[in-house]
C-alpha cells in the first residue's frame, strides 16, 4: 500500500538578514491511510515549517528541495492551482490559535461553507445544512444559532471546534493539526482531543498532530517523529517512543515532564504567618453595547480567603477567567481591590499609603507569565534587573548595585557578562530567568509566580522550577505559584487552592488534593491532565465537563456544581446563593457541591 | 555562531552600558545619519559666522544690481553682478548672504518649535496617558478645544496683544504643533501601559514619574522621531506662510520661505532667486529626514 502522504528529504531554508536559515534538514516522514503520525518537538524544532513547505505555505523568504508525494503525486513546487484544489479539500489544517485563523468579519456559517462550496458544487442551502451537521458533530450546542454569529462571539474552544469543523466538512484524506490545544484550557483541550480521536475512528481521516506536549501525542498517535533543530533525531511507534526511547533527546523530553512522585521541598520552618487574605474582592465594571447600556459588574474574585507560612508553596490552579492573574494582582496591590483585607505580616495594606506600600514591595515580587513581554525591549536586562534595587534602595552606591546585579546573575544561572544583552538577544528561557533575577534582587519574602513556566518548553520548564525550588529551599521564601497547568503545581505546592470564576472551590494538602479530590471540578480538571502514557491514555475513561466555562458575568454561574440551589436567594431581592466551603478533613476545605 | 562571538564580546565589556549610550554608538554607525549630522552643522555654522563670511551687508540696497546672475550663471542672463556667488535679488541685495540670514530664522524656528513642541507634547501626552481616567479625559478636552481654535486667528490676536515680535512666532507655533505631538504619544502611551513591563515596574516599587520617563519615553521614540522629522518641514513652511501673510519675519530681515516664495515669482527671468534658497531648503529636511531615521533606528535596540 502506498502511503498518503510521503515526504522525502525535505530541507527548508530562510534568507534572512543575517544570513541563511535551516529550519528543516533532510526530513523524511509518511503518513498512512488512517493513520495519526504525532510531530514532536520543542519551539524552534522547524515542526511546523516541515508540513508549511510541504503544502506550499512557506513565507515568501523560505524556500525547500526534496520530495513531497501525495499518493504517489509530486506536490512539492506544484502549481498554485494544484495546491488550491488540495488545500482545504483533500488535505485540511487546523492551526494552534483559532481566533487569529478565523476571518473576523465573516460569519460562522459562510466561513465553514465557503471551502465546501469551493471543493464540492453544492447549493448554498445544501452547505448550510451540512454545516450545521458538522456543527453538531464537534458538539457545538445550539449549531443554527452558531452559524449566524461572528468568530468574537465564540469561546476559545468553540473556535477551535469551529476550525475543526471546517477542517472536516470536506470530507479529507488527512488533517495537519499544529498544536491545535496548546492556545486551550485543560479541560478543553480534553473535549477538543476526544473529536480528534473520534474522526480518526469513524471517518478513518489521517491526522498529522503536530505539538509540543508529548502528553497531547501519546493519546493519539499510532507513530511519532521527534523533532529537534529541524532534524527528525528519532522516529517509532508510539510504544517505542514512549516506553522504550531511545535518542538522548526524547529521553531528557520524557523525564522533563513532572512525575506524580515527586514532592515539593520541605518547609524550612513554619513560622507565623505572612499574608492573611480575608474575603478579597476584585470586580471590573463591564458596559453593556450601546448608549444606554447597563453597566454590569464582573465579578472576577469573589471572596476568596487564605493564609501563607513562611516557607510555604500555595499552588494556585483554575482556568482562565477564574481569577486567577487578578487575585495575584490584588494580593500585590498593582489593582484596586473592591471588598475584603489583605494583611502583610500583621499590616493591614488598606491603611498604607501608596509610598508606604511602594516601600513594602521590598518583600513581595512577582514573576510573570511572558518572559519576553516582561521586560522593556529598549533596556539592557542588567539595568532590568538594577532596577527594583534602585527603586527600593535608592542609598545603595553604583557598585553595591553593579555587585547585586552580578550575584543574583549567576546565582540565577545568568553569565553576568551578559548584562548589556537584550531582551530579544537572550531565549525564553534565559529571559525568565531575568525575570527570576529581578525579583530575587530585592529579597523578597514572598514571590507569586504567574504562570511563569506556562510560556517555556518542557525541558526549560524543569530546569526554572528546578531554580524556583532551589531558592526556595535557600531563603526560605514563600510562593504563590500559579498555574493552569496541574502536574506543574504539584511538582512545587505544599497546598493546592482550586478556583472556579473568582471562588475557592477546593483547597487542601498537595497530597490530598490529587489523590483524593473531593469536588467534581477539581475530579475533571486532573482526569483531563494527560500523561505520556499512551496505553493509559488510551484506556483511560475521563470525567469531561460538557461545554465551556459559563460566562463570569451570569449570577448563576456559581451554582453549576450545586444545581439543587439554583434559584434559591437568600432574600428575596437579595444576590444569588453562592456555595459555601465546607472543611471535611483538617486543612482540607471543599466548596458545597451536588 | 554569532552568539559565540557575543559572549566574548560581553565578557570583555563588563561595564554596564545604557540605552542611551548603546543609541549614541548606533547612530554614529548609521553612516547616512552621520553625513546629514555633518550637513545640518555646515549649514548651522555658515549661518551664524553669515556676517562674516560676505562683505555685503543682508539688507545691503545696490540699485545698479537689480535681479542679476552671478557671474559663473551658465545661462543667458540681462546682467552679471561680479563678487555677488548667488547673484542679487530684486532690489540688489546680497542673495548669499540673505540665504545665510534666512537659514538662521528657518533653522532657529524649526528648531526651537519643535523641540518645545516635543518637550510639552511628549510629556504631557505620557503624563495623561499613564495617569488615565479623569485626569487623562480633562487633559485631553483641554487639547481638543486648543485644536478647535482658528490658527491665524490664534496668531493675529497674539501679534495685537503683544506687537509684533519674533518670540512670538516661536510661541504660536509651538502652541499649535505640541497638540498633535501630545495625542500620538498618549495614544501610544496608552497601548504600553497594558504591557507587562510597566506592571513589572510598579510591582518592582519603580514610582510613576520614573515609570513615565524610564519606560514610557524611550518606547514612544519611535513614533515620535517620525513625527518629529515631520514636524520640523512643517514649521518652516508654517513659518514661510505667515510671513507671506505679513504676520512672521518682516523686512529687511528674511527667511528661506520668504526667499522661496519671492524666487517663485521671478522664476522665469532669474532662476537663482529660487534655486538657491530651495536647495537649502531641500537638503537641510533631506538632513532631518535621516537624522530622524537615524535616531529612531539608534533607539531600537532590535535593530543593533
Amino acid at each position: 500500500m502506498s502511503a498518503l502522504l510521503e515526504i522525502t528529504n525535505l530541507n527548508v531554508h530562510f534568507a534572512l538578514a543575517d544570513g541563511d536559515v535551516h529550519a528543516v534538514k533532510d526530513a523524511s516522514l509518511s503518513i498512512q491511510e488512517s493513520e495519526c503520525l504525532g510531530v514532536v518537538g520543542e519551539s524552534g524544532s522547524g515542526k511546523s515549517q516541515l508540513f508549511l513547505a510541504a503544502f506550499g505555505l512557506l513565507a515568501a523568504n523560505g524556500h525547500a528541495t526534496g520530495s513531497v508525494k501525495y499518493r504517489g503525486e509530486e506536490i512539492l513546487g506544484a502549481p498554485p492551482r494544484r495546491l488550491n484544489a488540495l488545500r482545504g479539500g483533500a488535505v485540511t489544517m487546523i492551526f494552534q490559535d483559532p481566533l487569529t485563523s478565523l476571518t473576523p468579519h465573516m460569519k460562522i456559517g459562510a466561513q465553514i461553507t465557503e471551502a465546501l462550496m469551493l471543493h464540492r458544487k453544492i447549493s448554498r442551502a445544501e452547505a448550510l445544512t451540512r454545516a450545521r451537521e458538522m456543527l453538531d458533530y464537534v458538539r457545538i450546542p445550539e449549531s443554527a444559532r452558531r452559524l449566524r454569529q461572528y468568530p468574537h462571539e465564540l469561546s476559545g474552544g468553540m473556535r477551535q471546534r469551529v476550525m475543526i469543523a471546517m477542517a472536516t466538512i470536506t470530507g479529507p484524506d488527512l488533517i495537519i493539526a499544529d498544536e491545535p490545544t496548546t492556545a486551550l484550557d485543560v479541560t478543553v483541550q480534553a473535549q477538543i482531543l476526544e473529536i480528534l480521536r473520534a474522526l480518526k475512528t469513524d471517518k478513518k481521516t489521517a491526522i498529522a498532530m503536530v505539538s509540543h506536549d508529548m502528553g497531547v501525542i501519546a493519546g493519539l498517535a499510532d507513530r511519532v517523529q521527534v523533532m529537534r533543530h529541524g532534524e527528525i533525531v528519532e522516529s517509532g511507534s508510539a510504544d517505542e517512543i514512549f516506553y522504550a526511547p531511545r535518542h538522548a533527546y526524547t529521553r531528557m523530553l520524557l523525564d522533563s515532564i513532572p512525575k506524580a512522585d515527586e514532592m515539593p521541598s520541605p518547609v524550612t520552618a513554619i513560622g507565623a504567618p505572612l499574608l492573611t487574605v480575608d474575603d478579597l474582592k476584585v470586580t471590573f465594571p463591564v458596559k453593556d453595547k450601546g448608549l444606554f447600556g447597563k453597566t454590569r459588574l464582573l465579578r472576577a474574585v469573589d471572596g476568596i480567603s487564605f493564609i501563607l507560612h513562611q516557607g510555604e508553596t500555595l499552588g494556585v490552579v483554575g482556568e482562565s477567567g477564574c481569577g486567577k492573574s487578578t487575585l495575584a494582582r490584588a494580593v500585590l496591590q498593582l489593582l484596586p481591590k473592591s471588598g475584603g483585607r489583605v494583611v502583610w505580616l500583621g499590616r493591614d495594606l488598606d491603611a498604607q499609603t501608596q509610598s508606604d506600600i511602594r516601600k513594602l514591595r521590598e518583600d513581595f515580587q512577582i514573576v510573570f507569565q511572558d518572559p519576553l513581554a516582561s521586560l522593556d525591549p529598549r533596556m539592557p536586562v542588567g539595568v532590568s534587573i538594577a532596577e527594583p534595587l534602585k527603586a527600593l534602595e535608592p542609598h545603595l552606591s553604583r557598585e553595591t548595585v553593579r555587585d547585586r546585579v552580578r550575584a543574583i546573575m549567576s546565582r540565577v544561572g545568568l553569565e553576568p557578562g551578559w548584562i548589556n544583552r537584550y531582551p530579544h538577544e537572550l531565549s525564553g528561557g534565559q529571559n525568565q530567568r531575568v525575570g527570576l533575577a529581578r525579583a530575587m534582587i530585592v529579597g523578597p519574602k514572598m514571590l507569586v509566580c504567574d504562570e511563569a513556566v506556562s510560556a517555556l518548553d518542557v525541558s526549560i520548564q524543569a530546569q526554572i522550577v528546578e531554580l524556583i525550588r532551589d531558592l526556595q529551599a535557600e531563603t526560605g521564601l514563600a510562593l504563590i505559584f500559579i498555574s493552569h497547568d496541574l502536574s506543574v503545581v504539584r511538582r512545587l505546592s505544599h497546598r493546592v487552592m482550586v478556583l472556579y470564576l473568582g471562588r475557592v472551590v477546593e483547597l487542601a494538602p498537595s497530597a490530598a488534593l490529587y489523590s483524593a479530590p473531593r469536588h467534581p471540578y477539581t475530579r475533571a480538571l486532573l482526569s483531563a491532565v494527560l500523561t505520556p502514557d499512551p496505553r493509559a491514555e488510551r484506556l483511560r475513561k475521563r470525567e469531561l465537563l460538557t461545554g465551556d466555562l459559563p460566562s463570569p458575568l451570569d449570577p448563576r454561574a456559581q451554582l453549576t456544581f450545586l444545581k439543587s440551589k439554583l434559584g434559591l436567594k437568600s432574600r428575596p431581592d437579595g444576590p444569588e446563593y453562592r456555595p459555601k466551603l465546607e472543611q471535611v478533613a483538617p486543612d482540607h476545605f471543599v466548596a458545597e457541591h451536588d | 555562531m554569532i552568539a559565540t562571538g557575543q559572549t566574548l564580546k560581553a565578557v570583555e565589556e563588563v561595564k554596564g552600558r545604557s540605552l542611551w549610550v548603546d543609541a549614541r554608538r548606533r547612530l554614529l554607525k548609521n553612516r547616512a545619519a552621520v553625513a546629514s549630522i555633518v550637513i545640518l552643522a555646515l549649514v548651522a555654522l555658515l549661518a551664524v559666522l553669515a556676517p562674516l563670511l560676505s562683505s555685503y551687508a543682508y539688507d545691503d540696497v545696490n540699485y545698479d544690481i537689480i535681479s542679476c546672475a552671478p557671474n559663473w550663471w551658465p545661462a543667458e542672463a540681462a546682467c552679471r553682478a561680479p563678487g555677488h556667488i548667488f547673484g542679487t535679488d530684486a532690489v540688489g541685495r546680497d542673495l548669499f548672504v540673505r540665504v545665510l540670514f534666512g537659514a538662521r530664522v528657518s533653522l532657529a524656528v524649526g528648531l526651537v518649535a519643535t523641540l518645545v513642541s516635543l518637550l510639552i507634547g511628549v510629556l504631557y501626552g505620557a503624563v495623561a496617558g499613564y495617569i488615565g481616567g479623569r485626569t487623562d479625559a480633562l487633559m485631553m478636552r483641554i487639547v481638543d478645544i486648543l485644536y478647535s481654535l482658528p490658527f491665524i486667528f490664534f496668531v493675529i490676536i497674539l501679534m495685537v496683544m503683544f506687537d509684533r515680535n519674533f518670540i512670538l512666532l516661536f510661541v504660536a507655533i509651538g502652541a499649535v504643533e505640541w497638540l498633535t505631538m501630545a495625542r500620538i504619544v498618549r495614544g501610544q502611551t496608552l497601548s504600553l501601559k497594558q504591557k507587562e513591563f510597566i506592571e513589572a515596574a510598579r510591582a518592582g516599587g519603580v514610582s510613576p514619574l520614573g515609570i513615565i520617563t524610564r519606560h514610557v519615553i524611550p518606547n514612544v521614540v519611535g513614533p515620535v522621531m517620525v513625527y518629529v522629522t515631520l514636524t520640523v518641514p512643517g514649521v518652516i513652511l508654517t513659518e514661510s506662510f505667515l510671513s507671506f501673510l505679513g504676520l512672521g519675519i518682516q523686512e529687511p530681515l528674511t527667511s528661506w520661505g520668504v526667499l522661496i516664495s519671492d524666487g517663485a515669482d521671478q522664476m522665469e527671468t532669474a532662476p537663482w532667486m529660487l534655486l538657491f534658497p530651495a536647495l537649502f531648503m531641500a537638503v537641510t529636511l533631506f538632513c532631518f529626514n535621516y537624522v530622524g531615521d537615524g535616531l529612531r533606528d539608534a533607539l531600537d535596540p532590535k535593530d543593533r
